[in-house]
């Protein structure tokens, strides 16, 4: 029920300016963009789909901030192991 | 990979109770005793409590299952049945015979009649036979259009031509509008088999290794999306295809009985299948997510609407269950034919806990891959 | 899959997961509410209880709009599935959900014309396409749904579609989350906050959690890493003193929610004086209903259901399931009398149920699960 996939938008039909076709994956939708009026939308924008309809416009500069951070926890991580192993390796 | 057995596993008997392995032989918490409880109820005898037939019946799942034990099983009981194989092997001979009410009758990649001979040719070829003669029983439906059927039978005698079998025989009946949905077909099967070969869901043992022909779900999607209502676009296409080919390559790469089992994964997917062999041979199968083949655009719809691949049904697609040793071979002769280019070694077999599916996910955690409840993809195939 | 897989990955989990153990206090133990159903099935779904230290617990919390209706509303349903001419139309989970006579499963194998859709849309479509029918959609769901529901009314008023209905079951998350803070049996360090709701109704409304109660709450998106991350976030205020909202899924969840999905809820729906929720009770202004405005479109008032209140089974805990005092396993007939095939009680039908995620992903002892499946 809480399913909300994201998808790219790749088209935005003139004739239906409330709909826009997603791709998720290689797999094409028509989702109603009803609820994101006001909102700038492009075809290469991300949104985030949900029984047929947007919900959200998917912020990239978050997206790429939220990513980073995690990257940079899985690099902490990685230098750490790589130093303990190190360490293990000159004591022998 | 474990191959001791700390404790013996009682082969699946009613209510006696299944000694149970605990880590360092300490005192089960209050969770474990819970869980064994649960363990113990499931094997018991299955019983169909519905007094009407439902959807769920015909999924492939537990409730197909129990259908086919409790009512079955139980009236038609003999030695040849018991399995509840592909197909019935007794000496030289193999027989088998499916249904086939998909709906729509035609979807991209294939119609019913595709499926009629090859899901027969396929079930054959489990066996490890060669498939030789086809039947075929139709029921139509009154205002059918003759079109459709000139159409359907085209796609069975091609199949059927491009398989090496003929349809030697059959029958026509007809029902009124309103009944039957425009076309059922049934055909049953008979082909030769090497009467040495010992392949069974129940032959698996600890450290078997377990491959997959190639991507998975690619019929259930197809199909579901063909239905329309979900207004989805996607470039896939129905895996139907004769396996007997691909089949009869692995058994003479892998012979003797280095090769245990070979399971079609049409309704219910390789999910279903996986667990049939895990309760039969009393194993565990361990899966690894990322090794599992999944089209992109098959994930894609399976996220869109959440569905599981594993559970999604496949046409063309088999499960080898083969010794360690033989894992290497038996990927090469997959891969070396047509129909197995996408072939993957998707997990293993383990000792514990027996009767389970188990899956390492993607993101490094464990999960139980359960036998299919309800019908998520209803007149799948 | 872009925005997806990024949050798959085993190795950021490892990392992550080593910071989550490295915040918890030596010898306390900890236990995080999460709230929406989504986040249970996605725990499940993806193992990530394999990569939390011992002293961390996730509770499941009532976040499951199918888990939730009563099973009196379940009969109404079907009585209104039971009249002549009608379609009803409905998400897939909601099929399963067994009411005091059986379920719309049941219901449709004595002959009632029940049809899985994906979006309300497609109820509507099916509406247009059968004008001699009465279509009725089932709507279910908390404020993510709604808004869909809402855009959906909109569309047939605008075009008329007079054959079509809508049986409103929309529940609200806040009044869920105040009886769970209410519950004097729970005792919670702090909560992984709805996802999709929040991208309706913002995070805002989640203040008082904070402010009154002293607990953090994280908004949190839908992958296993998303979901870990807002793990380590509960874990890094409490070490830090803090008690504050936070939102971990801001690539998605503005702060301050939807205007226009709000706005579309307000013209279309009301809330009701109070509603029965599964296992939680009657809760005041927790449920939407439609506006006597679109009276033509409410099912509830156009065939005349019967309203009854239809005890749930004497041996179903479902209630302390869903305020997360029990565990699943800890239900004297989870697994036995109460399964997926044969369940008892609505946590065991929908995907996002605790007692069915728990059944069908993590239904068995995890230390004979990690022995068989470590390399």
């Amino acid at each position: 029920m809480c399913l909300g996939i994201p998808g790219e938008i790749v088209e935005m039909p003139v004739d239906r300016p409330d709909l826009a076709q997603v791709d998720v994956s290689g797999v094409r939708r028509a989702v109603n963009i009803g609820l994101l009026e006001g909102e700038e939308l492009a075809p290469g924008d991300w949104i985030l789909i949900h029984v047929g309809f947007a919900l959200s416009k998917i912020d990239e500069v978050e997206a790429k901030a939220a990513l980073d951070f995690l990257e940079s926890i899985g690099q902490a991580y990685e230098d750490e192991m790589a130093a303990l192993r190190e360490s293990m390796i000159d004591k022998g | 990979m474990s191959t001791d057995d700390r404790t013996e596993v009682a082969p699946h008997a009613g209510d006696r109770a299944v000694p149970v392995p605990h880590a360092g032989d300490r005192a089960p918490s209050r969770e474990e005793q819970v869980l064994d409880r649960i363990e113990r109820a499931r094997r018991r005898k299955a019983k169909v409590r519905e007094e009407l037939i439902t959807l769920a019946h015909g999924a492939g799942g537990k409730a197909t299952r129990t259908l086919v034990e409790d009512v079955f099983l139980d009236a038609f009981r003999n030695p040849l049945l018991e399995p509840l194989a592909d197909g019935a092997v007794a000496g030289e001979l193999a027989f088998t015979t499916d249904s086939y009410v998909v709906t729509p009758l035609f979807f991209p990649g294939g119609d019913i009649g595709d499926l009629a001979v090859n899901g027969t040719v396929n079930d054959l070829a489990m066996c490890g036979a060669r498939p030789a003669y086809l039947s075929a029983g139709f029921i139509l439906e009154e205002g059918f259009p003759l079109t459709d059927l000139r159409r359907i039978t085209a796609s069975m005698a091609a199949a059927a031509r491009a398989a090496g079998v003929a349809v030697v025989t059959g029958d026509t009946k007809v029902v009124q509008k309103g009944k039957a949905d425009g076309c059922y077909i049934t055909t049953a099967g008979v082909g030769t088999v090497d009467p040495s070969l010992r392949l069974s869901a129940s032959a698996a043992r600890p450290g078997d290794a377990v491959l997959v022909s190639g991507p998975v779900g690619d019929h259930g999607v197809t199909v579901m999306l063909a239905r329309g209502g979900f207004e989805i676009e996607a470039d896939l296409t129905s895996d139907t295809a004769p396996l007997h080919g691909l089949t009869a390559r692995l058994l003479e790469t892998c012979p003797g009985a280095r090769v245990r089992c070979l399971r079609d994964a049409t309704r219910g997917g390789v999910a279903t299948v996986l667990n049939e062999i895990a309760e039969a041979s009393g194993v565990a199968v361990v899966l690894t997510e990322d090794q599992v083949p999944v089209r992109p655009a098959v994930r894609g719809c399976c996220e869109l609407l959440g569905i599981d691949p594993l559970y999604s049904a496949c046409e063309g697609r088999m499960i080898a269950v083969v010794d360690r040793d033989a894992a290497d071979a038996a990927l090469s002769a997959l891969r070396s034919h047509p129909l197995g280019t996408g072939a993957a070694v998707i997990g293993r077999v383990a000792a514990d806990p027996p009767g389970l599916v188990l899956l390492r996910t993607a993101f490094g955690g464990t999960r139980i891959v359960d036998v299919l409840v309800g019908d998520p993809l209803p007149r799948i195939c | 899959m872009r925005f997806v897989d990024e949050y798959r990955d085993a190795g950021t989990a490892r990392a992550l997961a080593a910071e989550v153990a490295a915040l918890c206090e030596p010898g306390r133990r900890y236990k995080f509410m999460e709230v929406c159903g989504g986040h249970t099935h996605t725990i499940y779904k993806h193992g990530l209880e394999d990569h939390l230290p011992e002293a961390v617990t996730l509770v499941h919390g009532p976040g499951c709009p199918v888990c939730v209706i009563p099973m009196g509303r379940v009969d109404d349903a079907i009585h209104i599935a039971g009249q002549p001419d009608v379609i009803m139309t409905s998400f897939g989970d909601m099929t399963r959900v067994p009411g005091g006579r059986g379920s719309f499963q049941d219901a449709a194998a004595r002959g009632a014309d029940i049809r899985v859709v994906y979006s309300p849309l497609d109820a509507l479509k099916i509406a247009r396409d059968n004008p001699d029918r009465r279509v009725v959609f089932m709507a279910i769901g908390f404020e993510t749904t709604a808004p869909s529901t809402a855009m959906t009314l909109l569309r047939a008023e605008a075009e008329g579609v007079a054959n079509f209905s809508v049986f409103c079951n929309h529940v609200t998350i806040i009044p869920a989350i105040k009886a769970i803070l209410e519950s004097p049996d729970l005792r919670l360090d702090g909560f992984i906050g709805p996802g999709h709701v929040s991208t309706v109704i913002g995070c805002r409304p989640y203040g008082f959690i904070a402010e009154q109660y002293g607990k953090p709450l994280v908004v949190a998106g839908f992958e296993p890493l998303d979901v870990l991350q807002a793990v380590h976030a509960c874990l890094r205020q409490l070490a830090e003193g803090r008690a504050e909202v936070e939102n971990q899924y801001s690539r998605v969840v503005p702060w301050d929610g939807n205007p226009k999905a709000l706005a579309v809820i307000g013209q279309t729906m009301e809330l009701r004086p109070h509603f029965e929720w599964r296992g939680l009770g009657f809760i005041s202004h927790s449920a939407l209903r439609l506006r006597e405005r679109y009276a033509a479109f409410d099912a509830e008032r156009i065939f005349d259901v019967p309203g009854g209140r239809v005890a749930d089974p004497k041996a179903c805990q479902c209630g302390e399931v869903l305020k997360g005092v029990l565990k699943p396993w800890e239900c004297k007939v989870f697994g036995t009398a109460c399964t997926p095939e044969t369940p008892i009680g609505t946590c065991m039908v929908s995907s996002e149920g605790a007692c069915a995620a728990y059944y069908n992903f993590g239904r068995f002892s995890r230390e004979r699960v990690r022995e068989a499946t470590r390399r």
